[in-house]
């Protein structure tokens, strides 16, 4: 891994970071970049491994980004979580550092009026060092080609559905943290398979300490003490979600080739079951699923929980 | 006339400074304490950012740890240098840094001059709060304190946890009734003074230097010894959650604020721009001399404080997950169970559903998928039909389907022949109804016709797996309120169990059935069952059935509506 522009001496002492791994998402970031910034991430550290579509000098034109790049395995590097360790151990010691993927957009309680300072304030003054958001996959009505995907669109604008109750969880006895899985993901791809069927359970915001580190992609985190975003007296920690972006048009492409490259967790399977799933043309919608409105919505849903943030 | 404010200070000091430069501004003197751990540059600074602006002092500098003496020190030292220097001062109100004023100055003014000889400070015994933080009261006078209850938790506890045991209690000083209350004060110049210039006031300072806390009882209990009129209550909006931390106010916040017709809110997030612009600009319309009434915003945070303690009974989500044996709510609503029902009706689940008003689900943990009422294969919160997702996970399948249809009742059909995993949690959940026709499950064998051996083996597996639900349902852990009836029970006389089990369902609804269901012909089911037990198997859950039809030939219906 090599630096192409290390900005980091700009990372003041209060800032928040966000770190990211990509490949050839060149179409996705001026939103991704805009959505973060206006949440109030003041500096983006992400890893470029080997896109050859323009992302790198893309994200090297960018102010408030620092750019690595390697050409090396993603799957040798624990799906990149090798990468992202290093940088968190080098630049993100005693920061509150947010841990995701391009197609990623995370919500929080009162995101819609409070920049997220706020959270992290109010997670300081309790004390509180992780905090967890469900990634919650969200799809188009109709065929996922349908509708193309345009430079700087809001794609919740065309993946405006989601399930709302059809999660499964159960309890990591060994590392202390939920396992969930549903979601459409489950419903279309894994109806005969639920265990091979994706995690949903994340916890991409941390303060970091240089001795900390995800075990496995933002699922679980070490020392385990930082899994425990959940009560288990019947309260309510509060938490968000991940929106995940990832069922625009640009999927199939995705799909077919990461079935080539074979860099993705279970020799990707997952993309396996999404190639013969698509290739039936699937529709996730269904009359029950859900339309994205706001925050509020999902915290009615029981997706998220403001907890005792008032 | 007049009010002062103290304000203590340590952290955000643009705000702080931005506040305390709108109350000099506006006639109000105030004298500033800054925390002596805040390095000299931030002291520099906020004394340059209210220099020029008269009516501004600042005060010795203290250790404000939390909970220590310095905060009460602090306090005294600017309360001396308040009453030194504006003599036309008649009411000190103690404030802080992460303060807001929500109402115009010269409200607070008129209100403060209307009440010229009132302290407003809450003030209560230590028999009657019921906030403290660490469970201490009376034992915050009584006991001492060496160790940091932040810092040095196990230690604190474990050095309270000794003196309890030993017995051991410091004498509270003669005439002193300890009382306790939020540290944000407006007391009146009389009685400052008295507190200050009391000729007790060294042992009294020495002995609240090693009470816990005293910021929140020295002026609460030496105020009583003073006072001529004390109205106990702050005039501060100031609101803590279930750890004893400050609620934060925001801009979103803002209607709220304004209308609690409080004087001063705190704490305020500093980069709440919205708020510092709306309530410290000159625009802010003065109103009627209102009562501060913080009823609304006590709620907001009451229920916050709900959601985090006692969250929402039944969900099970990423940052809720109670435990097994955690009974409060194992599900979100009640549901009903029916087990050999539909084998007895031919068409139980649509009259069922005519008569309670809802959709009635089949048998939803049978083998090959779950039969959601309508045939649908995905039910709300697009839950899948699919049996392995469903088998995977039954207790969120089940848990989910009752989230998911909150406010409209679940019925679902169970028995032998189904995937039995989920039945323990169940039989735990007080919100199951679970209404058992035991042996019900050998009609649609007996109608089924089949090859015979094939017939007895599967009734000798349905009747082992019936006698097993039927112990975990009769477990004395069972939880549900459940109900059983041998099959010929039941037959003799089927609507009176359903009445009682309508009832349950739909309390207020008078609705009777207006037709009974259709019972299944049974005739021969008699000689069926002894077919069962000359091939050696011996059916017990059905209750006497007799050999021959004629009791029960033609088969008898149901008797109609209302001739209980």
């Amino acid at each position: 891994m090599r630096a192409v522009c290390d900005r980091t001496a700009r990372i003041g002492r209060d800032a928040i970071l966000a770190l990211v791994t990509l490949r050839n998402e060149r179409v996705r970031l001026p939103y991704f970049l805009q959505y973060y910034r206006q949440m109030g991430i003041d500096h983006f550290l992400i890893v470029d491994n080997g896109s050859d579509d323009g992302s790198r000098e893309y994200l090297a034109a960018q102010d408030d980004v620092s750019l690595w790049s390697t050409n090396a395995s993603y799957r040798r590097a624990r799906f990149g979580m090798d990468w992202i360790t290093r940088l968190q151990r080098l630049h993100c010691h005693g920061h509150w550092c947010l841990t995701v993927d391009v197609d990623e957009f995370f919500i929080y309680p009162f995101c819609d009026t409070r920049p997220i300072r706020a959270l992290t304030d109010w997670l300081d003054v309790c004390a509180i060092r992780s905090f967890s958001a469900m990634l919650l996959d969200m799809y188009p009505k109709g065929p996922l080609g349908a509708q193309t995907y345009r430079e700087g669109q809001d794609p919740f604008e065309i993946a405006q559905w989601f399930d709302s109750g059809n999660y499964m969880i159960r309890r990591n006895a060994e590392d202390g943290n939920l396992w969930i899985q549903g979601g459409p993901r489950a419903r279309l791809f894994f109806p005969d398979d639920p265990k091979r069927a994706p995690a949903l359970n994340k916890i991409p915001l941390v303060r970091w300490h240089r001795d900390y580190a995800y075990l496995s992609s933002t699922h679980m985190l070490l020392p385990r003490g930082l899994n425990n975003v959940f009560d288990e007296w019947g309260g309510e920690k509060a938490c968000g979600v991940l929106l995940h972006a990832k069922f625009l048009d640009s999927f199939a492409v995705k799909a077919d080739e990461e079935m080539l490259r074979r860099q993705h967790y279970g020799n990707s399977r997952e993309y396996r079951a999404y190639h013969e799933g698509l290739s039936r043309e699937p529709d996730l919608w269904c009359k029950w699923s859900e339309k994205y409105l706001n925050w509020r919505q999902l915290e009615i849903l029981g997706l998220m929980s403001k907890g005792n943030w008032a | 006339m007049g009010v002062g404010f103290i304000m203590l200070c340590h952290t955000a000091f643009d705000r702080a400074a931005q506040v305390a430069r709108h109350w000099a501004e506006r006639g109000c003197p105030v004298v500033i304490h800054v925390d002596a751990r805040v390095h000299r540059h931030g002291f520099a600074r906020m004394q340059r950012l209210v220099a020029g602006v008269p009516g501004i002092r600042f005060s010795d500098r203290h250790r404000c740890q939390w909970g220590s003496w310095g905060l009460v020190a602090a306090t005294l030292s600017a309360a001396e240098v308040m009453l030194r220097d504006f003599p036309q001062v008649n009411h000190v109100y103690l404030a802080s840094g992460s303060c807001l004023p929500l109402r115009p100055v010269p409200e607070l003014v008129r209100y403060l001059a209307d009440r010229p000889r009132t302290d407003f400070i809450e003030s209560v015994t230590t028999e009657d709060v019921g906030w403290t933080v660490g469970g201490l009261d009376i034992e915050r006078f009584t006991l001492r304190f060496p160790f940091s209850w932040r810092r040095n938790r196990k230690l604190f506890d474990a050095s309270v946890r000794l003196q309890r045991r030993l017995g051991y209690s410091r004498r509270i000083p003669d005439g002193l009734v300890p009382h306790l209350g939020s540290q944000w004060w407006c007391l009146t110049r009389q009685t400052l003074q008295a507190i200050l210039e009391d000729p007790r006031r060294a042992e009294f300072d020495r002995y609240f230097r090693s009470v816990w806390i005293p910021d929140e009882s020295y002026f609460q209990t030496l105020v009583r010894l003073h006072s001529h009129h004390v109205e106990s209550r702050s005039l501060t909006l100031s609101k803590f959650d279930f750890q004893g931390k400050p609620h934060l106010f925001y801009d979103d916040h803002l209607q709220l604020l304004r209308r609690s017709d409080c004087f001063v809110a705190r704490k305020i997030w500093p980069q709440a721009g919205r708020l510092y612009r709306s309530f410290l600009s000159d625009k802010l319309a003065e109103k009627s001399p209102a009562e501060p009434n913080p009823a609304r915003i006590d709620r907001l945070f009451s229920k916050a404080t709900e959601r985090r303690t006692r969250g929402r009974a039944g969900l099970y989500m990423q940052s809720r997950f109670p435990r097994d044996d955690w009974d409060h709510g194992r599900t979100a609503a009640p549901y009903s169970v029916f087990a050999g029902f539909s084998d007895l009706f031919e068409n139980f689940e649509p009259w069922l559903g005519k008569l309670v008003g809802t959709r009635v689900h089949g048998h939803l943990f049978a083998p090959d998928r779950a039969q959601f009422a309508g045939g649908e294969t995905v039910y709300d919160g697009a839950l899948s039909d699919s049996a392995a997702l469903r088998d995977y996970n039954p207790r969120s399948f089940l848990t989910n389907l009752i989230w998911n249809t909150r406010g409209e009742r679940q019925c679902f059909q169970f028995g032998p022949a189904d995937v039995q995993d989920i039945l323990p949690f169940i039989a735990a959940d007080p919100h199951a109804q679970v209404s058992v026709v035991s042996g019900a499950w050998a009609v649609p064998l007996y109608r089924s016709g089949g090859d015979f051996t094939t017939i007895r083996r599967e009734a000798a597996r349905l009747q082992k797996l019936e006698t097993w639900y039927l112990s975990v349902l009769r477990a004395g852990w069972a939880k549900a309120r459940v109900r059983v009836w041998t099959m010929a029970d039941f037959v003799a006389d089927p609507m009176e169990p359903m009445q009682t089990i309508i009832d349950e369902i739909t309390p207020r609804a008078l609705r009777r059935p207006a037709e009974a269901p259709r019972l299944v012909d049974l005739t021969g089911f008699g000689r069926f069952l002894q077919q069962l037990r000359n091939q050696g198997m011996q059916p017990v859950l059905m209750g006497d059935f007799p050999l021959e039809d004629e009791p029960l030939a033609p088969p008898r219906r149901a008797r109609p509506a209302g001739t209980k």
